[in-house]
């Protein structure tokens, strides 16, 4: 559980400082949530790493659909119960600005 | 760890107009992403957002509507409205709707027929109000697929005990 100690998160949870992420982090911090994470799930952080860029802002599920070459269902199974935030933590982001 | 009840939220949408079938689209979405449970409830006009001849055809009437301004179409009228003699002119609906729906896609908002499916991919449950649907002589294969079903009044209340509820 230390690479989930020493990372810096706000009050909701949230990564403060993108940069220290690492992938340890993201299996960990998805182990906690009940998820293995798989290509697929990989393949959904990288885009959000990427599409943050130096902001750090995570982009929106329906950016994610669109972008990432996944559908609506599929990544409502890769993270249950609440894509939108748990895709932000894991990729180590901010919460998701944007409503759609 | 004990079992806790999942947040759960329902909407009732009795408006067939183009701006009232977003809010619940929206909250819905939201709600979603954050892992509550969502079930959307189409009664009265609302059934026009779930029917296929009519999802694609809703409209924004400039006519009575006090917040239409001219100013949304970035002219420096300040806060004067359309006046509503102009509202009735064939073809200010339409051109009203044109607008809005140009401002929505600028931003990145889907339809309201894709709106609904990705709700539906996402596990929100949809239905119609069976009072509507037996006055309006609507037929199930009047309906988009994201409907499950039609249901009663009293179904609804069944199914959304504990739940957050919000008319639209």
């Amino acid at each position: 559980m230390t690479v989930l100690e020493n990372i810096t998160l706000n009050e909701e949870g949230f990564m403060t400082n993108s940069a220290e992420w690492t992938e340890e982090f993201a299996s960990a911090l998805a182990e906690k949530e009940g998820i293995t994470l798989t290509d697929a799930h990989w393949a959904i952080i990288n885009f959000c790493r990427e599409q943050a860029g130096d902001s750090g802002a995570a982009p929106t599920l329906r950016q994610i659909t669109s972008g990432a070459g996944v559908t609506t269902k599929e990544l409502f199974q890769l993270f249950p119960k609440g894509p939108a935030k748990k895709v932000a933590k894991i990729s180590g982001l901010g919460k998701p600005e944007g409503c759609v | 760890m004990t079992e806790e009840k999942n947040r759960h939220i329902a909407f009732i949408c009795s408006k067939g107009d183009l701006d009232m079938a977003y809010p619940a689209l929206i909250m819905g979405w939201a709600a979603l992403g954050d892992g509550i449970d969502v079930t959307i409830f189409f009664t009265f006009w609302g059934l026009d957002m779930v029917t296929k001849k009519r999802v694609d055809r809703l409209e924004i009437a400039p006519v009575a509507n006090t917040s239409f301004k001219m100013s949304m179409m970035g002219l420096p009228t300040g806060n004067w409205g359309i006046p509503n003699i102009l509202g009735i002119i064939p073809g200010m609906s339409a051109f009203a709707t044109w607008f809005m729906k140009m401002k929505m896609k600028a931003l990145g908002v889907p339809p309201v027929s894709e709106y609904l499916e990705m709700l539906s991919d996402a596990g929100a449950n949809m239905y119609g109000c069976k009072m509507t649907v037996d006055m309006f002589d609507i037929k199930d294969e009047d309906f988009l697929p994201c409907v499950d079903k039609v249901v009663t009044a009293s179904d609804f209340m069944d199914m959304t005990e504990g739940a957050q509820i919000v008319f639209i």
